[in-house]
């Protein structure tokens, strides 16, 4: 059992909770995901990044944003309940080394996922750039958590509510043109649409981009082959090989697809939801 | 010569058309008076040519003359000698090709189908002592420990027998219940949940610690265990669970899925149960099953069930090849899947939407003989043609899943990917045994359950001697 040790929430959909873990809390590291399940009999099984750690208080972070039946279930959680199951930590540990000076993106929830990263980069004296972007102001989470780690931070809005009004696109693509010191990396976490744009915008700068992959999970250690995605001409299971990867060689086109593939129970699902049944 | 002459006994079973619409057992097993006269077609050969064929040597036909006695409990006492989970094995061993292969009846007869049923007869009297039998004796305490790695049949047989003599056990398992193959693959049409469920209590009754949600590799590595968390040995039955795909295009569409997938989706996660299950399962009126084996048998059922109008199994060899136990060959085809032999998936076509919309097959002829004798099936070159299908469930098996024995380098692995280990189950490294899957590739429950049994002898042996300096 994982006792709800505290709840906050972060925006309208947004909620951030600290949960005890301890063996996850002490072996994770960034870049790594648990899968949760809020009820062991008919419950599903859902990705969420591990967006911090308290080793000694023996907590893990998640942030999660509600979108359907099981995230909106996971919201009306209170502190001092517990989640019957969290597996972790899974997915291979981000890649991140000294390179100089890099760019994370941050799509709306993806900011969370990010910060662990972020965290890591920074500790090891690379310079930060960090862009991040969401529909409207209210859905911006991490701002001032990151701004601390960043050498600089832009923020952008589809409508302009906060920042500038742009997509995460437009700065990238005048960091990779006209950044002194140049970039050298990019990392970029978000709606899979935003990942596939940003990548197509560092591609004709040849600027190494790693993308962190959120495909529909089921076991996350590689035995149902669910999470498949095309890396270049292979096949890679995301919850084993990823979920990083180089973000120029991802089909991003079949990966949005894919996702689809419940739509339409899954629109069923949040309807009993709303209603008051279970899912 | 009379015993010859007596009836086969028919397995009771729910009608085709009904069981089509619900996940309950098809089988139903004997009653009491068919297990006696079904038990009476046993000749009691001296030379008993049926417990050679039996993997792990069950006295059939001692067990069997208890039955014709009446002693029921007694019968069972004769399997358990050697069998830990008679239940199942009576319901999914392959005996046909096992201990019914060489039964002298089926000789006689001229047909192995002819055969004393005797996993019939070991299925009757596992369930008509199911609950009555206590949990086997533990000794005292011994103060050591031993983490097993998964809880499929290789590790439940090699909890038990560990911890009979006095051995504290923790069985860790990735998933949120345990059983492994045996709850997230076979389905609950051909193996009752509960009776995997009873094993487990046993195993908790007799003071077994079972740990859901913990990844070896991840949450903890087997070094930590060893040296951390010090226990004295290692028991790694972590199953094949690695999926097959076939490499074809078109297989990463919406609508394409691993067996492992589609029906972990639909048992372990009951996504058949659409009013409860938060699981999503996808919904195709048409569906295709890649494969010969148990694993597209269960699949094409499953789907079957699950509402398909239409179930198209594709094979590349014909009938007489299929690895799948002939019972459920026969009762998918009374569900009504459709079976092309002597085909072979070429490619999957989508629509816009990457969503399957077809599949396109090549025929094949039977060919000259191999060196194994088996005419080999061949290529029938411009033969292709396309059958509209909704979705594709890819069953042609496992390998073995990596995750494991990359994040223990000092395991030793062959090239596919399987631990080595010896007879007696030790692997590459020291206290660390291994068995099942894991070690034979995707293999069978009852060999599974003999090796968990051979490494548990290892491992007892192994403590003891310890004790002893
Ligand atoms: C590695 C990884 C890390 C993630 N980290 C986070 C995170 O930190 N915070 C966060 O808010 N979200 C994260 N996600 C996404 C999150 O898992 C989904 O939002 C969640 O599963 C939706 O479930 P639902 O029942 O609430 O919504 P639904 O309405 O059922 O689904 C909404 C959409 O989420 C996707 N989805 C559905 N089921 C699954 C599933 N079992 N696995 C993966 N995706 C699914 C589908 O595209 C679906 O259309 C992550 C996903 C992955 C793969
Ligand atoms: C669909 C299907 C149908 C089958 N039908 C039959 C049949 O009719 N008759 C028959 O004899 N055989 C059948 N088989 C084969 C049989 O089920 C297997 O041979 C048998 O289950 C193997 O047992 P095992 O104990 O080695 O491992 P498994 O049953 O595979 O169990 C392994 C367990 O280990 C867990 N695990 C894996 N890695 C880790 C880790 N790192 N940490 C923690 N836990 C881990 C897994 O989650 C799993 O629960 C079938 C297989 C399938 C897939
Ligand atoms: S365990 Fe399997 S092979 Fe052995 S006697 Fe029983 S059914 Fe036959
Ligand atoms: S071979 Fe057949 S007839 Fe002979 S003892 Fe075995 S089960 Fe009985
Ligand atoms: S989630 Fe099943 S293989 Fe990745
Ligand atoms: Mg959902």
């Amino acid at each position: 059992m994982h006792t709800l040790i505290k709840k906050e929430q972060l925006s309208e959909q947004v909620y951030r909770f600290e949960l005890q873990a301890p063996l996850i809390a002490q072996g994770r590291k960034p870049g790594q995901f648990v899968l949760v399940q809020t009820d062991l009999e008919f419950g599903e099984r859902i990705p969420l990044t591990i967006a911090d750690a308290n080793p000694e208080a023996g907590t893990i972070t998640l942030i999660f944003q509600a979108v359907g039946a099981t995230t909106q279930k996971l919201a009306t959680l209170q502190e001092g309940q517990a989640i019957p199951a969290i597996l972790g930590p899974l997915g291979q540990p981000s890649h991140i080394e000294r390179v100089g000076h890099v760019v994370c993106v941050c799509g709306g929830i993806g900011a969370a996922p990010m910060y662990p990263i972020a965290q890591e980069l920074r500790r090891l004296g690379n310079r930060l750039t960090v862009i991040v972007g969401a529909r409207s102001a209210e859905l911006l989470i991490l701002e001032d958590e990151l701004r601390a780690l960043a050498d600089d931070l832009l923020v952008v809005t589809d409508d302009g509510s906060a920042g500038r009004k742009a997509l995460v696109t437009e700065p990238l693509e005048e960091l990779c043109r006209e950044s002194t010191p140049p970039v050298d990396q990019v990392f970029v976490i978000g709606p899979p649409i935003m990942m596939k744009f940003a990548a197509e915008t560092t591609r004709p700068f040849a600027i190494p981009t790693v993308v962190s992959l959120n495909t529909i999970m089921v076991d996350g250690t590689g035995m149902c082959g669910g999470c498949r995605v095309t890396i270049g001409e292979e096949t890679r299971f995301v919850c084993v090989d990823g979920p990083e990867f180089d973000g120029h060689l991802v089909d991003f086109d079949n990966m949005m697809k894919r996702l689809q593939s419940y739509k339409h129970q899954e629109a069923n699902a949040r309807d009993i939801c709303r209603q008051g049944g279970t899912p | 010569k009379e015993r010859l002459a007596l009836p086969q006994q028919e397995m009771p079973s729910q009608d085709p058309l009904e069981r089509r619409c619900n996940m309950h057992e098809v089988a139903l097993g004997y009653t009491e008076e068919q297990a006696r006269i079904e038990a009476e077609r046993c000749l009691q050969c001296p030379t008993a040519p049926c417990v050679a064929g039996c993997p792990v040597a069950i006295d059939i036909p001692r067990f069997i003359r208890e039955i014709t006695e009446g002693n029921y409990q007694k019968a069972l006492g004769v399997i358990q000698e050697t069998s830990l989970l008679p239940s199942i094995c009576g319901r999914v061993c392959p005996q046909e090709v096992q201990c019914q292969a060489p039964c002298t009846v089926g000789k006689a007869l001229k047909d192995t189908f002819a055969s004393v049923s005797i996993g019939r007869l070991e299925r009757f009297v596992a369930d008509r002592a199911a609950g009555s039998s206590p949990a086997p004796q533990v000794k005292p305490e011994t103060g050591r420990r031993v983490a097993i790695i998964g809880s499929g049949p290789a590790s439940i047989t090699a909890a038990a027998d560990i911890r009979r003599e006095g051995h504290a056990v923790t069985i860790f398992e990735a998933f949120h219940k345990p059983g492994g193959v045996l709850v997230y693959g076979i389905p609950e049409f051909r193996l009752p949940k509960r009776i995997v469920q009873d094993e487990l209590a046993t195993l908790e009754a007799m003071g077994v610690s079972i740990v859901p949600n913990f990844l070896v590799g991840r949450t903890r590595t087997l070094k930590q265990l060893l040296e951390e968390d010090s226990f004295d040995a290692i028991f790694i039955g972590s199953g094949a669970g690695l999926p097959k795909f076939m490499h074809i295009e078109g297989e990463n569409l919406v609508g394409v899925f691993s067996a492992n997938e589609f029906l972990t989706r639909s048992n372990l996660m009951k996504a058949y149960n659409r009013d409860e299950a938060a699981t999503p399962i996808f919904e195709a009126p048409v569906v295709a099953v890649l494969g010969g084996g148990n694993v597209a048998m269960d699949a094409a059922r499953t789907a079957v069930r699950l509402g398909a109008q239409e179930v198209h199994l594709f094979y590349r060899r014909t009938r007489a090849e299929m690895p799948a136990r002939a019972e459920e060959v026969d009762h998918a085809e009374e569900e009504g899947v459709i079976f092309h032999f002597l085909r072979s998936p070429t490619r999957i076509l989508g629509d816009q939407d990457d969503r399957v919309q077809a599949i396109e097959v090549l025929e094949y002829e039977l060919g000259e003989p191999d060196e194994s004798g088996r005419r080999r099936p061949v290529a029938v070159p411009g033969s292709e043609y396309t059958v509209p299908v909704n979705a594709v469930i890819v069953s042609i098996g496992n390998d073995s899943n990596p995750l494991l024995t990359a994040t223990t380098p000092e395991l030793e692995t062959n090239r596919w990917g399987n631990i080595v280990a010896d007879e007696s189950g030790q692997t590459s490294m020291d206290r660390v045994f291994a068995g099942g899957d894991i070690v034979l590739g995707a293999a069978t429950v009852i060999l599974a359950m003999g090796q968990g049994r051979a490494a548990a002898q290892s491992i007892n042996t192994m403590l003891c001697e310890n004790h002893q300096t």
